[in-house]
């Protein structure tokens, strides 16, 4: 299995998920540059976190016009996985992959620490690995990660359970029920219509080795692994030799 | 050519700076404030040709990259 992740000037998660891609959970990476015009082999792409151009103009607005993006489409309208983390769902959501935004947080803070999220659906290609209503612990680092979209949207995406992570704490003050960023719906993870792209803004990558607290996040990527074998698409990986 | 595009948050999408200002001036005293919003101003310095020219160089450029549909909307004034 390869995993492509793409690196923009300003992404800093792209060494966390190659780290955690590779070493941990034993899976190839394909580093992408976001200057290449097509992603290569690959079975799943990964656009990590971090602040691509700077989040200049609106977090995301710039990468999105980024080269390999016309590939990462195509990749994604031939119903093939896409994980956008933190910038990464930024960047979806303004390339339009994704429904909605994300706005500053309501508090106007960066924050940084571990949330809980519970798994809303845990029948997509992302989730398939944890139970559903299960309480996982992800770390959070982001200015932007408030999610807006309007209410038509909102209902949309309840009512076909595209929600796939929710916070639901710790609860704070500044963080009535769970939610650190004022997020409609306390929504922290979203797929598209089809389910084969994710936004997420809690970092998984960062919890896949045990020695840094918490594997909670190995999930997510073993899951896509799992879709990926379940799916019964030829591999690129296979074909090749 | 001079030409600037305002982009603004449409009504209705939280606008926490501008809540804060809004919050901060009423707490000293500013009892005719009513309301703030934050957007930003961009300024253009164009090679010369036709003000509708500009006009829709300008609405392409917001569409694609300035403003995101989702949660903004713009004005383009070419001076």
């Amino acid at each position: 299995m390869i995993f492509a992740v793409v690196t923009f000037p300003g992404s800093n998660c792209d060494r966390d998920c190659h780290d955690a891609l590779e070493r941990i959970l034993g899976y190839r990476v394909r580093p992408v540059f976001h200057k290449e015009n097509n992603l290569g082999l690959c079975d799943a792409v990964v656009i990590p976190g971090g602040f691509s151009y700077g989040d200049y103009l609106r977090a995301g607005a710039i990468a999105k016009l980024s080269p390999i993006m016309t590939d990462i489409r195509k990749f994604a309208e031939a119903g093939k996985p896409v994980i956008g983390i933190c910038n990464g769902f930024q960047i979806l959501c303004e390339a339009g992959l994704l429904p909605g935004a994300l706005i500053r947080n309501h508090t106007l803070k960066f924050i940084s620490r571990t949330v809980e999220l519970r798994i809303e659906n845990n029948h997509t290609a992302f989730s398939s690995e944890y139970e559903s209503g299960q309480i996982i612990q992800l770390p959070i680092a982001h200015g932007e990660g408030c999610y807006i979209a309007d209410n038509s949207t909102i209902d949309l995406l309840e009512v076909q359970k595209r929600v796939v992570f929710r916070y639901v704490g710790p609860v704070r003050f500044d963080a009535p029920n769970g939610n650190p960023n004022g997020s409609r719906n306390s929504i922290a993870g979203i797929i598209n219509e089809n389910g084969n792209v994710l936004g997420m803004m809690p970092h998984p990558e960062r919890a896949c080795d045990p020695l840094i607290g918490s594997t909670d996040g190995a999930d997510v990527f073993r899951s896509i692994i799992f879709s990926l074998l379940h799916s019964g698409v030829k591999r690129p990986a296979d074909i090749r030799v | 050519m001079k030409a600037r595009v305002f982009v603004t948050y449409k009504p209705g999408v939280l606008d926490p700076q501008g809540q804060t200002v809004c919050q901060f001036l009423k707490n000293q005293g500013q009892s005719k404030v009513r309301d703030v919003r934050i957007g930003k101003l961009i300024e253009f310095d164009l090679e010369e040709m036709p003000h509708s020219d500009a006009e829709s160089l300008l609405k392409q450029i917001s569409d694609s990259l300035l403003a995101n549909p989702v949660i903004e909307t713009y004005r383009v004034e070419v001076v």
